[in-house]
């Protein structure tokens, strides 16, 4: 059995741990305010993009002249996958759960005999990717300098995949991140950038006209897709950010309160450890009492 | 006759949403005004002011480069960078301004070189509209 002390020295380490949690959720949840009003802002954006892009596809798709970054390779034998978690852990399932939606992908494609590779944005991701296809990465950026989450960053990242892909590096490209839905849901999410996929009723937007463009639609898609990457990418990297956010501080809830139950556990037995010894003593006492 | 609907946009927040009257873009070969209706039309943006005329009032937004399209369903403007005039800071075009002249210093490739001295043009003029 423990002794009084052991317990003791066991009650006050739990009791550092949960200090320790606690601060780590304030954080969080500080940050998230910041990273999650940054996400929604760039919502609108990346929206906006995406929709101007979709009508422009959909008037020049007719004419065969559109730029490989829109239409594609015309085949879809090499995929990349684009993994972006975060840098740290300590946030429940957060990095796991995006890893676990391209690895299914990566095995279902390969299951069909395609070629996949992966881009690692995030050091968690890649250390759990490294496990199984340490071969198939072929690119791995680390975030962990940036404090601040800058159009930069992703621009960056979408100029090594766009030099990636015009070396015939790859077909397609699909982006995985968790998207943030509110603090304790965030959604592990696919979106294919490379060739981009629009909604459907795009096409019915503009009701059968026709685009005048200028300059001409070949500067401005020129100028415009390497943007729409890396504005689908800023987009993923800030949803991550605050789902980050967003999974630690849930996670450290979580812990701060296991470690107040198992402070509320570690009491009961202490002090009645202590009152079984002070029980003991009285009976001797008393007992040496009697027998004189 | 009913608005304009016209959303901008820059990558870091909204700039404006909603119904207006006109609004006034620095196309990238030349200015032009869009009114309810208009055909539509996708446009490359250079550096310069986008003026939003809405309830009789201009409300000018310093842009850096940008794309709008204009469809039946209104006019979409996604800025680089967008900037109300009045929060617009003088001494950060200046610095871009320096960039872009080191650009062009340091570039060999013709065309490029061509539109790097374009771009620095367009900055300039910007920066004297701005001064007056």
């Amino acid at each position: 059995m423990p002794s009084l002390k052991d317990l003791r020295s066991r009650i006050a380490s739990t009791k550092a741990t949960q200090k320790i949690t606690r601060a780590m959720q304030m954080v969080a949840s500080s940050k998230l305010r910041r990273a999650r009003a940054a996400a929604e802002a760039a919502r609108p954006y990346a929206g906006a993009m995406d929709k101007v892009l979709g009508n422009i596809a959909a008037s020049v798709a007719g004419s065969g002249e559109a730029p490989r970054l829109l239409r594609g390779t015309g085949s879809d034998n090499t995929h990349l996958l684009l993994v972006c978690t975060a840098e740290r852990g300590l946030c429940g399932a957060f990095n796991t759960a995006i890893v676990r939606l391209a690895r299914d992908r990566a095995i279902a494609l390969m299951n069909e005999g395609k070629e996949v590779k992966f881009f690692c944005v995030g050091r968690k991701g890649y250390d759990q990717l490294k496990r199984t296809y340490e071969k198939q990465i072929v690119e791995m950026v680390d975030l962990r300098s940036v404090r601040t989450l800058q159009f930069e960053n992703a621009r960056m990242i979408a100029e090594k995949i766009i030099a990636l892909f015009d070396k015939f590096g790859f077909d397609v490209c699909t982006l995985f991140y968790s998207r943030f839905r509110s603090v304790i849901a965030q959604v592990p999410t696919a979106q294919q950038i490379i060739p981009p996929v629009f909604e459907a009723d795009a096409a019915e937007a503009l009701g059968g006209a026709v685009y005048e463009f200028e300059p001409d639609a070949e500067d401005i898609l020129h100028d415009l897709l390497p943007r729409n990457v890396a504005v689908q990418i800023f987009r993923a990297l800030l949803e991550n950010a605050a789902s980050f956010y967003g999974a630690q501080m849930s996670a450290m809830d979580n812990a701060t309160r296991n470690a107040g139950d198992m402070i509320r556990r570690q009491t009961l037995t202490y002090n009645r450890t202590r009152q079984a010894m002070i029980t003991k003593e009285l009976i001797e006492i008393i007992s040496g009492a009697e027998a004189l | 006759m009913a608005g304009l609907h016209l959303e901008f946009v820059s990558p870091e927040r909204v700039l404006f949403a909603g119904d207006v009257d006109q609004v006034d873009l620095p196309g990238a070969e030349g200015d032009m005004g869009i009114l309810p209706g208009h055909a539509p039309l996708v446009t490359a943006l250079r550096p310069g002011i986008v003026t939003v005329f809405r309830e009789g009032r201009r409300e000018p937004i310093v842009v850096i480069g940008g794309t709008a399209e204009v469809s039946p369903a209104g006019l979409t403007v996604l800025a680089d960078r967008a900037v109300p005039r009045e929060d617009f800071d003088l001494s950060t075009l200046a610095g871009e301004i320096k960039d872009a002249e080191e650009d062009v210093a340091d570039t060999t490739d013709p065309a490029q070189r061509d539109k790097l001295t374009r771009h620095l043009e367009q900055l300039k003029s910007l920066q004297s509209a701005l001064a007056s």
